[in-house]
């Protein structure tokens, strides 16, 4: 009943291959785990420095130019240009991807949280102060939440775009994915170019709807108000505090 | 510290910067590859965005058709686009790649740029007895020019990125000094490489920055 050796899909060299899926499972797994640690990795230190670096620029507004203006030339260096900068810092490592990463979503995130913080109303900072909240507390309890969907907004595109960038890493041995693409472009090994770039699509497609569901968990005021009358003025308003990562490209 | 001296003397080497794996001739076909597929996707994206602006449809494809390629790498297309037939026709691979790349940011702005013209400038055109063709040339696109042009500096600037991408699939360009790099274990030359492209990269966007400020007025978009 077993078909001669080689007539199936991977002596074919077929596109599409159960054969490759079953027996290089192991190999697809780990592939997707190392993505996912580069991925996560970069844009939670990517999370950690653009918090601070927003606070400071609208803190000390003399600060958002420079801010700003820096994150947006690290943001135009092409990735594999800056992966190979950092080379002599961090040699070939998955801190190189990572750290090449998180710059990347520097921009997306500033942004977007200080985007964020300048569309909370002035009536809630107000009423906060009114009842006597402490500048620390105010920031915590009433400015950061309120800068949630539109942080969110960056976090999603800065997210998404680490997905598709950690494959270029295969250039220094940490792409997750991309290794195999990359190994597989070298032996023309068609089910393995197509199944990881497949599994690259659906990490980052995975990763923003669970980002929309993070981002509906902690704003469950936005929740009860979309399907009252206010609706339109709504969407629009966060229409517009989206509009600042929409501004910026894709980067390759 | 001697890490930057190599890296200078990687680049004040005469060597380095003649014959075919040299800095000019690799300058050379990363300008052609970029301006090429900036103009091949200009043609493509700015008729549809343009026709699709004034109609006031598609609007849906045309702002999310930028968010769904965000999450394509353009490292997997590349690489797909080669192991396909095309792969035997040179360039061509490479060029398609960047082409569908850039569309989205072209599409996107010059759309948006065109369904942002104040209405009542566009009835008071037709109230003048302007016909559909009139008032695209003469309202619509003259004040949608400046996010058209933001379009394209957005366009032009990811292209010398994905263009540095292309010496993965063993493309030219700037990017080749760098993939040379890495295959001779070779830190200076990979870094040279790679300011060579951050410095190619920042130069044009500082040309668009420059042409943007410096043109009249229509151009800036100050009129709004």
């Amino acid at each position: 009943m077993t078909a001669p050796p080689p007539d199936d899909c991977l002596a074919r060299n077929d596109w599409i291959c159960g054969d490759y899926l079953r027996t290089r499972q192991q190999i697809l797994l780990d592939a997707v785990a190392q993505h996912l640690q580069l991925t996560l990795s970069s844009v939670a230190l990517g999370l950690v420095i653009a918090v601070p670096l927003a606070l400071l620029a609208r803190r000390r507004r003399w600060t958002a130019g420079p801010v700003l203006g820096i994150t947006t030339v690290i943001y135009t260096i092409p990735s594999l240009a800056m992966f190979s900068l950092l080379l002599p810092v961090y040699g070939l490592s998955a801190t190189l991807v990572v750290v090449g990463l998180a710059l990347y979503s520097l921009t997306l995130l500033v942004r977007n949280i200080l985007a964020g913080l300048d569309g909370v109303p002035a009536e809630a900072t107000e009423a906060a102060r009114g009842m006597g909240y402490g500048p620390m507390r105010q920031l915590l309890t009433v400015e950061l939440p309120l800068a949630v969907p539109a942080a969110m907004a960056g976090l999603r595109i800065a997210t998404v775009s680490a997905v598709a960038l950690t494959t270029v890493g295969a250039i220094v041995g940490y792409g997750g994915l991309g290794n195999l693409i990359y190994a597989g472009m070298n032996s023309f090994f068609k089910a393995q170019v197509l199944t990881a770039s497949v599994l690259c699509v659906l990490i980052a497609v995975v990763l923003d709807l669970l980002l929309l569901g993070a981002e509906r968990l902690l704003t469950p005021w936005r929740r009860t108000h979309r399907r009252t009358r206010v609706r339109g003025v709504r969407r629009r308003a966060t229409a517009a505090t989206e509009e600042p990562a929409a501004a910026v490209g894709r980067r390759a | 510290m001697s890490t930057l001296a190599a890296v200078w003397s990687w680049l004040t080497t005469a060597a380095n910067w003649s014959g075919e794996n040299g800095v000019w001739h690799r300058l050379e076909q990363h300008v052609v590859l970029t301006f090429a597929c900036l103009v091949l996707s200009a043609l493509i994206a700015l008729p549809v965005a343009l026709t699709l602006g004034h109609l006031g449809r598609g609007g849906a494809l045309a702002v999310n058709l930028a968010n769904v390629g965000r999450a394509v790498p353009t490292f997997a297309v590349l690489v797909l686009l080669l192991l396909t037939p095309l792969g035997r026709y040179g360039q061509w691979p490479t060029i398609i790649a960047l082409v569908l790349f850039a569309i989205p940011p072209l599409l996107t702005n010059a759309y948006v740029g065109m369904r942002e013209v104040d209405q009542n400038v566009v009835r008071a055109a037709r109230g003048m007895g302007m016909t559909g063709l009139q008032l695209v040339r003469r309202v619509e696109v003259p004040l949608a020019f400046p996010l058209v042009l933001t379009g394209i500096r957005i366009a032009a600037v990811q292209l010398v990125a994905t263009a540095t991408l292309a010496a993965l699939v063993g493309g030219g360009g700037l990017g080749r000094i760098i993939t040379a790099g890495f295959n001779l274990a070779s830190t200076p030359q990979v870094v040279a490489g790679a300011v060579l492209v951050a410095v190619f990269a920042l130069l044009m966007e500082a040309a668009f920055e420059l042409v943007q400020r410096r043109a009249p007025g229509w151009v800036r978009g100050q009129a709004r």
